[in-house]
């Protein structure tokens, strides 16, 4: 059949082949990389090759690699190409985050310079050291009450929603905040949150609290630890519409049969909500609280922008990034990074559960 | 009917309260909004909410008392004697106007009525400076005039997208092609592997950054762009196989099958076949890992730095915000500068906006 063309033009042409066109892409690529790297163009048509390149070049190790299997037989043709498929996918995985992941645990037994093992002082470190103790005590207040209050909030605003006359505007304007930077809803909430003394103020929530005939307040900085609040409230203003999104298509399907029986049956708005609705949507619920716990466990942005991690705001992901390359201390570095992978393991359990139970895997 | 009448009252209810949450939900991003429009010295005069109409002290005229008066003893304006602490609170005058210090050194009073007032100063000034980094002139609260320069963000933007349209098509096409071997072919270790890919959804960045930035630099990548595209792409790819793998694997049989009767091979059905079909969900995932690429602050703050050649637009306003944190002419305009795209995305593209954002939620 189609293979016997690709038989006629025998094994070692095939073979030359299948050496070359990968150590010719090798070979290209690598000359782009160095060009594009050493030249002092106008940044504007830096930026074009840089996208056609970057786009293109990935497509054509594709397409040539494929090329090269398509001339082997059907056999070996239908053995290769499946690991062609997922190769450079397999590739880059292992690459930048399997093989990284056992190379930190590895680093998190070792000493600063990850020159000789010190067993568990590393641990012992983060959970006896003032500063780190602060920042796990600090991820989990954002935890405890960040995603708590996205959950209640998102499942109130849903609910409320569903009822309003205006669902969709009361939605986008509850999600907007989702799409932007957590950069920029720090220099937003910095600006509400700006504290000058004197009874004139620009911020915000200082403006409401003079105009009450209180105290302006510096509100990051001020009593540790509950200047941490404000920053949660951060969170809540970014995720809660997530929490809503999901939270609303789930109550949307509970059917509403069941809510007029029990509203004959005499059951009131709470009982149902509570006795019927929360059951019924409880493992979106489930899936919806594993997500902002773990968007919430790596929280670096917010912190940086507004405080910097001072005044006891740091969190495990900052300090982390602090260890490691402000004070080039790997050990302590990837100890931290360990515990936030041991904090979202139940979640990975979670989703391969999940996923068993819908047959996917 | 009775019934009917409380289910009204408490509709009204409903739409009170979710439009206060939802105002509290506006209010932060219009004030960033309106103070990006607003001169330098007025909104650190000010606050950006006086742009609305409201009930203030109108200033109708001005009093120079003599610049010799006494400020410990009682001070007369307009034959009457107040103190200074009550001149400087503001205190009503027998004729019902109010009097107040514009200017205690230079013994200067207001003499002020009630009346509708509004901020009505509006500007682009901030933006060119934040735009072009010309330096450009302030006026200040005093009415002294200070130059100050910009900040360049024009580079930054431009930056930011050679840093996001790699670093989203890369990764989704990789992922396209691995999700259609998960889907469809046969190899060994195919479960094993799609386990991992599963596991690896919400390892959180962090566990990966040591080893890979080592390994950059061993290899020269820091701070390329080249870099961090591989980076973006590896920390997008498990997600955005498995959102592909559930869209391709939802694909009728059959449709394979006719395609493997005319001769097609694996490449071809792959791009003719499959790419034109799963459109819609490539453009779920491009939208959420785009965003997700041109909001990152992490990743670039670690593998690209903060060179002015290859800064983006997070970290420009980060630093910003760091060493400047008073500027916020600068601030709020280059802020809302980087909230344009998303912004411009999530209202154009809603539906594949919310789609990606659903499926996507878990990445580490």
């Amino acid at each position: 059949m189609l293979n016997a063309s690709a038989r006629k033009r025998g094994v070692p042409l095939i073979a030359m082949w299948s050496v070359l066109v990968p150590l010719l892409n090798l070979f290209v690529h690598w000359r782009i990389f160095i060009f594009l790297r050493d030249s002092a163009l106008h940044p504007v048509v830096y930026a074009i090759l840089a996208i056609l390149w970057g786009v293109g070049g990935v497509y054509l190790i594709y397409w040539s690699l494929n090329w090269v299997i398509e001339q082997y037989s059907n056999t070996w043709r239908r053995r290769i190409q499946p690991f062609l498929f997922i190769g450079p996918a397999i590739g880059l995985l292992g690459w930048l985050l399997l093989i990284p992941t056992i190379r930190t645990l590895v680093m998190s037994f070792q000493d600063e310079n990850s020159d000789k093992f010190v067993g568990l002082a590393n641990y012992v470190a983060v959970f006896t050291n003032r500063i780190l103790l602060t920042a796990l005590r600090n991820n989990l207040l954002w935890v405890v009450f960040g995603a708590t209050a996205c959950i209640v909030l998102g499942l109130l605003i849903a609910v409320l929603a569903d009822r309003s006359s205006f669902e969709r505007l009361a939605k986008v304007i509850i999600f907007m905040p989702m799409a932007i930077s957590m950069v920029a809803a720090g220099v937003i909430w910095k600006f509400i949150y700006y504290y000058q003394p004197g009874d004139d103020q620009i911020g915000l929530l200082n403006a409401i609290v003079v105009s009450f005939g209180g105290e302006p307040q510096a509100w990051t900085t001020m009593t540790q630890p509950w200047n941490n609040l404000f920053l949660i409230a951060i969170l809540i203003w970014m995720q809660t519409g997530f929490a809503m999104v999901i939270l609303s298509a789930a109550l949307k399907g509970v059917p509403e049969e069941i809510l007029e029986a029990a509203r004959m049956d005499g059951a009131g708005e709470f009982r149902i909500f509570f006795r019927i609705i929360i059951p019924f949507i409880a493992t979106t619920l489930l899936s919806v609280t594993t997500t902002i716990i773990v968007f919430t466990l790596k929280i670096f942005d917010v912190v940086m922008v507004m405080t910097g991690g001072q005044y006891d705001t740091e969190v495990v992901a900052t300090q982390f990034y602090r260890q490691f390359f402000m004070f080039q201390n790997n050990g302590y570095g990837s100890t931290l990074a360990i515990v936030l992978l041991i904090a979202v393991i139940p979640v990975i359990v979670f989703n391969l559960r999940q996923m068993r139970r819908q047959g996917e895997i | 009917m009775k019934r009917r009448t409380r289910r009204i009252g408490s509709k009204s209810i409903v739409n009170i309260t979710l439009a206060i949450i939802c105002l509290i939900w506006l209010v932060p991003t219009v004030g960033l909004l309106v103070s990006s429009f607003r001169p330098a010295s007025d909104i650190l005069k000010s606050g950006w909410w006086t742009v609305v109409p409201h009930r203030g002290n109108l200033t109708k005229e001005q009093i120079q008392l003599p610049k010799d008066t006494d400020l410990q003893q009682q001070i007369e304006v307009k034959g009457t004697l107040y103190t200074d602490e009550q001149l400087r609170a503001g205190i009503k005058a027998p004729d019902g106007s109010r009097l107040i210090w514009e200017n205690r050194r230079a013994r200067l009073i207001n003499v002020q009525e009630p009346g509708w007032t509004m901020s009505k100063n509006f500007t682009l000034d901030n933006y060119e400076g934040v735009l072009t980094g010309k330096t450009y002139e302030l006026k200040q609260p005093d009415g002294s005039v200070k130059k100050e320069k910009g900040s360049d963000l024009s580079r930054a933007f431009l930056n930011t997208l050679v840093v996001s349209i790699p670093a989203t098509l890369i990764p989704i096409l990789i992922a396209t092609f691995a999700a259609y071997a998960f889907a469809w072919l046969k190899f060994p270790l195919r479960k094993t592997l799609f386990v991992i890919v599963i596991m690896l959804l919400v390892v959180p960045l962090q566990v990966a950054l040591i080893p890979i930035s080592k390994d950059y630099a061993a290899l020269g990548l820091n701070g390329e762009f080249l870099g961090i595209w591989i980076a973006h792409a590896g920390f997008g790819l498990p997600l955005a196989t498995y959102f592909m793998y559930s869209y391709i694997s939802q694909l009728p049989k059959d449709l394979f099958e006719s395609a493997f009767m005319d001769g097609a091979t694996n490449f071809t059905i792959f791009t003719r076949l499959i790419v034109p079909l799963a459109v819609p969900s490539i453009a779920s995932i491009s939208i959420f890992q785009f965003l997700w690429v041109w909001n990152d602050y992490l990743v670039s703050l670690i593998f690209l730095g903060g060179q002015e050649d290859v800064q983006v637009l997070s970290m420009k306003i980060a630093n910003l915000a760091g060493s400047r944190g008073d500027a916020w002419h600068l601030l709020t305009a280059a802020s809302f500068i980087s909230m344009l795209m998303p912004l411009a995305v999530f209202f154009g593209l809603q539906r594949y906006f919310v789609r990606g954002l659903m499926g996507g939620s878990v990445k580490g």
